[in-house]
């Protein structure tokens, strides 16, 4: 399906990575967003508020992320394609809707621009430590999908992607960005609307009377009704059978979780998503992703001068993590070295799929600012030793 | 020969293959059911426009059996929830049916804004003075000096005056009745339903096995009779006024019916003033 002309801003702007994830959004056909302020993604939220009255959107400014994180689920019933933005402290709350929406397979989108933690940290300087908390952060077992943009360019492409795939599996994703891509300013082109791939709501075709609301196809997503369409549905975040109703038990707990967590991983190929630079020959594969991936490009480039065999391998999809990438290269290369803004996080994912096969070194940064590429560089030397 | 057994007016609205239902023998959220769905049926709204949102507790599970488009969220957030489902597609009917501790406690914050912003929502509150589902704990309805597990020397903290509550903070339209008032309480369903805006109905609801028993109050037909006994019929009482003081004197009725701008109709209003003919409501069924 192609882009609602209305909301696309077709041309080459000079836009910041907020700016880029609204039009994103705009573009993927959203047209209900629910936040609260919070620093560094306010301009997100504020350009919502302007754009949205011309264009068939509403914007509700609620009193807290909890409330705002569950307002899109509310409006995705409604048969709306819904978004909230926040950071950190701001989506520690909103973790109990991660939950929600994973369990009652509501599609909507979370942008995190990221800054530094733990709690208030760092309000206006980036991170990239809230990774984890995106995977594991609401109770019990789920998956989800979460994406790491790395320019203004990709804030764009990736807010609609991250609609996309949230549509196309019926689950929360997370749209990972930080303060230093949310904040910098970089040309943005827009595509006319009929270039722009977007993926419309899986509604059923069924009758209610044939209808059953957690039934998965083929790929496990089971196609979708919105309230008021005579289906009387009933949603719940209890454990729930194919009809919707709660079933307190171990086998239909089964059940449910597991189509949950495996119509993600059963369909992780469709939804990976990285690049490769120069890994063809190389002896030491650095891995990030987000801004840090800008800083890792240069110091590959500092180490190939230096006549260090360095590949980077760029993760555009963070969860589901890309397993099978890094686990083909783990059987080719000396050593691993995973840059990122934080002090350890996706590296005990490379570490867990190398398996001891290849070494795994952190280069690892606090947050506040990127990394120098020197710092990264230093780290590759100590991995080609 | 078998006689024609009766179908009951609420089954047509009622989940019957989830039957039976989880509340226990006395407790009042069964009758105040009954009472809406009779109202549900004389309103002639259009069901398949009618939206149910509870939260968590005993009360929570309303939505559970009510045969309409019905919505079990999270505890607290059933406004919230609420809100983007109205706002998605402002066609819905939205009622929100919960307990004290879901709407007043947790979810304290979003009824007092939602109230404020006078959000398009039929907001009814069960209140049956205690945490029910999880075995009897005080509430911020809980009257002073009531035992519960959690105040087993007695409730020393003041309790919320809802009525009270919901008129200062916006609502437009407020009332309280018993689950002995049926009659009265199924009326004030109709006429809930026919008000736009945050509209607020409490049920005082007898809780015999947790609140009644701890409290030694008897049976539900001792705690039903103290609804009956005890409540005063004060129509336009100053909500001030209408506290609750254990096994005290209830005073019941509709105490606000005032109309004011929605959330919507504010919106809308602002919006064309602001942007004549470029404003573009929200489009629906996307």
């Amino acid at each position: 399906m192609i882009a609602d002309a209305r909301g696309v801003l077709t041309g080459a702007h000079f836009l910041s990575g907020n700016e880029a994830c609204c039009e994103g959004a705009l573009a993927a056909g959203c047209r209900f967003v629910a936040g609260y302020p919070i620093t560094p993604s306010t301009d997100i939220v504020e350009r919502i508020a302007e754009r949205f009255p011309t264009l068939g959107g509403t914007f509700i400014q609620m009193e807290d992320e909890i409330a705002s994180s569950i307002a899109i689920l509310g409006a995705a019933w409604a048969g709306q394609k819904a978004m909230t933005v926040t950071s950190g402290p701001g989506f520690s709350l909103m973790m109990e809707h991660i939950g929600l929406a994973a369990i009652t397979e509501t599609p909507c989108v979370f942008i995190n621009v990221q800054r530094g933690g733990p709690s208030t940290g760092l309000p206006t300087l980036p991170g990239q430590a809230d990774l984890m908390q995106a995977r594991w952060g609401s109770h019990g077992d789920y998956e989800i999908i979460a994406l790491s943009p790395n320019s203004p360019q990709e804030c764009f492409e990736m807010t609609i992607e991250a609609f996309n795939l949230s549509e196309k599996y019926r689950t929360p994703v997370m749209l990972m960005s930080d303060e230093c891509v949310g904040h910098m300013t970089e040309k943005v082109v827009i595509p006319p609307a009929a270039e722009l791939n977007v993926q419309p709501r899986r509604y059923t075709t069924l009758p209610p009377d044939q209808y059953l609301p957690y039934r998965g196809e083929a790929d496990l997503v089971p196609p979708m009704v919105k309230a008021g369409d005579g289906y009387r549905i009933h949603i719940t975040g209890l454990t729930h059978d194919e009809r919707g109703y709660p079933v307190i038990n171990a086998e239909c707990q089964e059940q449910l979780v597991r189509r949950l967590v495996e119509k993600i991983r059963r369909n992780s190929d469709d939804i990976v998503s990285y690049e490769e630079y120069m890994t063809e020959d190389c002896e030491i594969a650095l891995v990030s992703f987000g801004i840090t991936s800008r800083v890792a490009f240069r110091a590959m480039e500092l180490a190939r001068a230096e006549g260090l065999r360095v590949g980077l391998v760029r993760l555009r999809v963070i969860w589901p993590f890309p397993e099978k990438k890094i686990r083909e290269i783990a059987g080719r290369v000396r050593s691993f070295v995973v840059a990122e803004m934080n002090l350890g996080q996706i590296v005990y994912e490379v570490e867990r799929c190398s398996a001891g096969r290849a070494k795994t070194l952190l280069a690892s940064h606090a947050g506040g600012t990127v990394h120098s590429p020197q710092q990264i560089l230093g780290v590759l030397r100590e991995a080609a030793r | 020969m078998t006689a024609e057994v009766m179908k009951h007016p609420a089954e047509t609205l009622l989940r019957m293959d989830r039957m039976p239902h989880i509340w226990c023998p006395g407790c009042g959220i069964g009758t105040s059911l009954n009472c809406f769905t009779r109202a549900l049926i004389e309103s002639k709204l259009d069901l398949n426009k009618v939206a149910i949102v509870s939260g968590i507790g005993c009360t929570g599970r309303v939505a559970g059996y009510l045969k309409l488009d019905s919505f079990h969220t999270t505890h607290g957030r059933p406004i919230p929830f609420a809100t983007g489902l109205k706002l998605g597609n402002p066609d819905l009917k939205v009622i929100v049916y919960s307990g004290d501790g879901d709407l007043i406690a947790i979810g304290g914050n979003h009824f007092i804004h939602a109230a404020r912003r006078n959000m398009d929502l039929t907001i009814i509150c069960i209140n049956n003075f205690n945490y029910a589902m999880t075995g009897g704990q005080v509430a911020s309805t809980t009257p002073l000096g009531a035992l519960a597990t959690t105040a087993p020397y007695g409730n020393f903290e003041p309790p919320f005056n809802l009525p009270y509550l919901a008129e200062t903070c916006g609502a437009t339209y407020v009332a309280r009745w018993t689950t002995f008032h049926v009659r009265q309480l199924a009326r004030a369903y109709a006429e809930a339903l026919t008000k736009k805006g945050f509209v607020f109905l409490e049920v005082l609801s007898p809780c015999p096995e947790l609140y009644g028993r701890r409290n030694r109050l008897g049976a539900v037909v001792d705690m039903t009779k103290y609804f009956k006994e005890k409540s005063v019929v004060r129509h336009d009482a100053p909500t001030r006024e209408v506290g609750i003081e254990f096994q005290g004197p209830l005073v019941v009725g509709k105490f606000v019916d005032r109309p004011r701008p929605t959330f919507l109709e504010a919106m809308s209003e602002q919006m064309r003033a602001k942007l004549g003919e470029k404003f573009v409501p929200l489009t629906t069924g996307s």
